[in-house]
């Protein structure tokens, strides 16, 4: 009887390895002619067309602590409610299966910006992988709003 | 039995089919039904319901579903009843269409479950028979008793479904004309029916051989139907699914096609040209016909509504007539979807709230039944619908009541707001005027989901309403959402896409050219036509800093409602039909765009949303502001009934201010061009002398420089006010509440918290030009003379300066004796406004007073009251009144002055 586990893309925001499930990737594609939209949250890069249809791209590197994107990034295809959306990272790692059992939650001292994306912290090899949660990246609720009540941390953190 | 699997999903198939066509039958049979108590002798409404009540029945029994066969048998029993003449009673009517609904629950409950919900239907189908055994009685008088006693004696034991099915084959059979919608399923069932063959469909088998008999004459009569089966046949049900995904596949065809045309103009290589335009041909040709294929007659969206008022009518014990007209008028399903709900909603209320009880309309001197007027219309690529009714119209007074209480509005607000702008509020959230909840029109909640569902599809909404006479509210809305002309635009850094139908002209400014923008301090302004546009620019729009003008700019002048703004781009790229794609959710809350499109050149832009820049602008009419609409919250406070007023300097003390839309220009004037002249200065404008005084004794000309000048314009004058400096450009209400004190000033204000002094444009206009003041405001002499009689000191002195500023001669009584006193000492007098309440002798006894005297009887009087109800106007009226005025409302105070006196020199 085996542990249960699931199937993760990993890829690299930075030095950071991080995973979404496999469930939830459409497509890697590489992003071209991002068209930059005003008022938009700081994680949106913009929005492209890809084969026709309209991808929210979003930079993930400002949780991080890493300045956005320039060029030669990748993005990882997710859809959520009709809409499409591309996450950038820098470079694809592998697919790899994670023990449920191995995600820990999100460590209490986790930086605040971090915290917002991740869904759980796993150890693979000899580094930290960050399980990131998908459905608050891309529901408006959860980064846009903060953003908007202006602070990029709550005072509570 | 035999091959059980098969049978099954020839069964699924055969129950899909028919829940489609029953659910549309079952729409016809409403309309068919009211349409019928109105005309109970038409036999050939009666015919048609039959024939589906009989359709729906006749199915339901091949389907095996007893539960629906039972209770449209009971109906079609009762339907049969009045075909041979029963009366037709407003309560069988009413459980006809009760039981067509029951019929509709279980259909909704079939379609979720794939089977009949238990539980009987013997409450509706025991009142059916009892209707129908009623009739048993009635005849008995006319024909044999025998006959009666027959017909209850074989009805009791029977269950519905079975005895009389005979009577009613031959009752349908006779019926003239097979309706085509009931021929469709039967061919379709018949031969999967064989194996399993019951009596229903025994006896339709029956039916062919039988309708030959009677002959050419029901032939004859079959000649219609047949016509309009044809029609039906000639179309075809397809998924929405199919169409949406076909939309959706020309939607791409047209961006690749974009793209192809814009490499061609580049590389331009001639081989190609020939078939590509062959291509964009056949392109715009399919875009075309898939946009007709999505666009549906208005009138499937209020086919409900007939039914929905004569419930209604029943139920409020009224008379209501619905009037439709231009249901033909098409539009995009999208939108019709988006529509639906807020049309019935609005018919309700009509209904509901806004047409009376008969005995108050005959009081009222209105004919007893009541009018709810439907129309739709094609005007300037939108479509036009107004719901309107003949009602007692809207009541600004209990508007007003409920808008305090429920805290949308202070009084100072509301009391600045007219009634029309009042009326607005009827779309705010949580609000609701019926002082009575009735469960029809629910707790109001619905007109303010009405407005956003219309802001949701970019289209407008708009209220009128005159009291006793009734209450219309007009849609606007794009015929469809899916493309749209629009300019592309540069500016902010990249490219944006503007609604067409949205923009009015474009204008190209440069610095120094003719036309330029003029800047007073943050805000920038363009004088078009002698009114000053408001201007934005692209980057502010979008919530970036002003990008630096470089000298060429271009204005997109754009129009949401009422108001004209402008927008300041760099340049217009291309013009093109857009597609219109859905904002990511995660986007939405960025209220700049409306959606998103891609060009042909492949590049994704975003789509401006002109509502929200009219709002960002702080230009949307007042009465839209007043609204607190679902997004209020993000576009910060939203000015109430503000006035935009420039402020300035003109001499030492308070700051002054001058309504912007009374300034024609603001310039800034090199001092050696103005030649000093009497009490003045004049200066050449193109070959015009225009006279320029100082806005007041403290204004000293400069020794050198420039100096601003404020130019005023009316009609053919034009005049320069020297000031010493422009402050700002500040939105607020402007409430006079300090009289003049010296002349060029109306009053003091508070302008954006400040002590400020209104300039009094009439004044200096009158000392310009002498004759001036005859056409426009008129001097002391010919001004109308007004008399305010209230004891409260406070009211006087509120109302006093506003009268005044509005053009009038104010003199004041503080009770209604010294309003006879003063009147007894002669002097001119056009109008009386009082106080209802005074001790002592009120206003109604002095205008009762008034009235009968020979030398008063003549005046206007106006009646001021704190709070207005129907009472208190009646007795206004029968005291003499001519005019009644909300203590509080000022701008109705003025509005109803002005409509005095003009009546006045008119008469």
């Amino acid at each position: 009887m085996s542990a249960p586990e699931r199937k993760f893309v990993t890829a690299r925001i930075g030095g950071q390895l991080v995973g979404i499930p496999i469930a939830r990737a459409r497509e890697v594609f590489s992003p071209q002619a991002i068209t930059p939209v005003p008022a938009a949250g700081k994680d949106i890069a913009g929005v492209l067309n890809l084969r026709g249809r309209i991808v929210t791209m979003i930079d993930l590197r400002s949780h991080f602590a890493m300045p956005a994107y320039a060029d030669g990034a990748l993005a990882i295809g997710v859809d959520e409610g009709g809409d499409s959306y591309g996450l950038m990272v820098d470079a694809l790692d592998e697919v790899r299966r994670l023990a449920t059992e191995d995600i820990q939650e999100n460590p209490v001292n986790l930086d605040e910006p971090l915290r917002r994306v991740s869904a759980g912290v796993c150890k693979v090899e000899d580094e930290l992988l960050v399980v990131l949660d998908v459905d608050r990246i891309l529901k408006t609720g959860a980064i846009a709003s903060e953003e908007r009540t202006g602070a990029a941390a709550p005072a509570d953190e | 039995m035999l091959c059980c699997v098969k049978a099954l999903s020839v069964m699924d198939d055969l129950l899909r089919e028919f829940l489609t066509e029953t659910s549309e039958n079952l729409d016809t049979v409403d309309v068919e039904l009211v349409r019928f108590e109105q005309e109970p002798n038409n036999a050939a409404i009666l015919g048609n319901i039959f024939r589906l009540v009989h359709t729906i029945k006749g199915t339901c029994g091949f389907l095996n579903l007893p539960r629906l066969e039972a209770l449209t048998h009971a109906a079609e029993a009762l339907m049969d009843r009045f075909r041979n003449g029963m009366p037709v009673r407003a309560d069988a009517v009413s459980l006809v269409l009760a039981t067509l609904d029951r019929v509709k629950d279980l259909l909704e409950e079939l379609e979720r479950n794939k089977a009949e919900p238990a539980g009987d239907d013997d409450d509706l189908i025991s009142r059916l028979h009892a209707m129908v055994a009623e009739d048993g009685v009635a005849p008995a008088r006319a024909a044999t008793s025998a006959g009666t006693l027959v017909y209850q004696v074989l009805e009791r034991p029977l269950r519905p479904g079975e005895a009389t099915l005979d009577e009613l084959e031959r009752a349908f059979r006779e019926t003239p004309g097979p309706a085509p919608r009931s021929s469709a399923p039967k061919s379709s069932t018949s031969s999967p029916s064989a194996p399993k063959s019951s009596t229903p469909p025994a006896a339709r088998e029956r039916q062919p051989a039988d309708l030959a008999p009677p002959g050419p004459a029901v032939a004859d009569r079959d000649a219609p139907d047949k016509a309009s089966a044809d029609q039906v046949k000639r179309s075809i049900r397809v998924q929405l699914d199919t169409l949406e995904h076909l939309m959706t596949m020309v939607s791409e065809l047209v961006l690749t096609r974009n793209q192809l045309l814009e490499i061609d103009a580049r590389h331009g290589i001639s081989e190609f040209r020939s078939p590509l335009q062959q291509l964009s041909n056949a392109t715009a040709a399919l875009q075309d016909g898939i946009m007709k294929t999505r666009m549906q007659p208005i009138s499937t969206a209020w086919q409900k509504l007939p039914r929905i008022v004569r419930d209604l009518s029943t139920e409020l014990g009224k008379h209501i007539e619905l009037e439709m007209q231009g249901g033909d008028t098409e539009l995009d399903r999208q939108v019709l979807d988006v529509i639906r709900d807020p049309l019935l909603h609005m018919v309700r209320n009509s209904a509901d709230h806004g047409i009376e009880l008969p005995a108050e309309r005959v009081a009222a001197g209105k004919p007893e039944c009541g009018i709810i007027r439907l129309s739709a219309y094609h005007e300037g690529g939108q479509i036009v619908i107004e719901i309107s009714d003949d009602g007692r119209g809207l009541d600004a007074g209990r508007i007003r009541a409920r808008v305090l209480a429920g805290g949308l509005a202070s009084e100072d607000d509301l009391s600045t707001l007219s009634d029309a702008q009042v009326y607005s509020f009827i779309f705010a959230a949580g609000f609701s005027t019926a002082s009575q909840v009735t469960h029809l029109s629910g707790r109001g909640v619905g007109m303010d989901v009405v407005r956003n569902n219309i802001d949701r599809i970019g289209g407008t909404i708009d209220v009128r309403s005159v009291a006793a006479r009734g209450t219309s509210i007009v849609i606007k809305i794009p015929l469809t959402l899916a493309i749209m002309p629009a300019l592309i635009v540069s500016g902010a850094g990249g490219r944006y896409a503007v609604p067409q139908v949205a923009v009015r002209e474009l204008i190209r400014v440069r610095e120094k050219g003719d036309q330029r923008i003029e800047r007073l301090r943050s805000a920038g302004v363009l004088r078009v036509e002698n009114k000053l546009l408001p201007l934005l620019p692209l980057s502010e729009l979008l919530g970036q800093d002003a990008a630096e003008s470089h000298g060429s700019d271009l204005i997109v002048v754009m129009q949401s409602g009422q108001d004209s703004f402008g927008i300041i781009v760099d340049d217009v790229v291309q013009t093109a039909e857009i597609v219109v794609k859905p904002v990511s959710r995660r986007l939405r809350h960025i209220h700049a765009f409306s959606g998103m499109t891609i060009l042909g050149d492949g590049a994704v832009i975003m789509i401006i949303d002109p509502n929200n820049a009219a709002r960002v602008l702080g230009v949307t009419s007042k009465a839209q502001n007043a609204m607190p609409a679902a997004g209020a919250a993000d576009q910060g406070e939203g000015g109430r009934s503000r006035e935009s007023l420039l402020l300035f300097r003109a001499g030492p003390g308070q700051i002054k201010a001058v309504p912007v839309s009374l300034v024609a220009r603001l310039e800034e004037i090199d001092v050696s061009q103005l030649e000093p002249a009497e009490s003045g200065w004049l200066l050449r404008h193109r070959d015009r002398l225009v006279p320029v005084r100082a806005a007041n004794e403290h204004v000293a000309l400069r020794g050198s420089g420039l100096q601003p000048v404020l130019m005023f314009a009316d009609g053919d004058r034009t005049l320069g006010l020297m000031i010493d400096e422009i402050v700002d450009i500040v939105e607020d209400r402007l409430d006079i509440e300090i009289a003049a004190s010296q002349p060029g000033t109306v009053g003091s204000a508070i302008v954006a918290g400040c002590a400020t002094d209104i300039l009094d444009i009439g004044h200096h206009f009158q000392s310009v030009f002498p004759d001036w003041c005859a056409k426009a405001a008129g001097s002391a002499a010919t001004r109308p003379q007004v008399l305010l009689v209230d004891d409260a000191a406070f009211f006087r002195d509120m109302l006093k300066p506003v009268i005044q500023a509005a053009g009038f001669e104010v003199v004041v009584a503080s009770s209604a004796a010294g309003a006879l006193d003063l009147i007894g000492r002669g002097g001119r007098l056009d109008v009386v406004i009082a106080d209802t309440e005074m001790p002592g002798m009120d206003g109604f006894q002095l205008c009762e007073a008034l009235r009968g005297a020979a030398a008063t009887a003549h005046l206007s009087f106006i009646g001021l009251s704190a709070r207005i109800s129907e009472d208190i106007v009646r007795r206004g009226r029968e005291a003499g009144f001519d005019d009644f005025v909300a203590k509080f409302d000022r701008s109705g105070l003025i509005a109803a002055l002005k409509e005095q006196t003009a009546g006045e020199h008119a008469a």
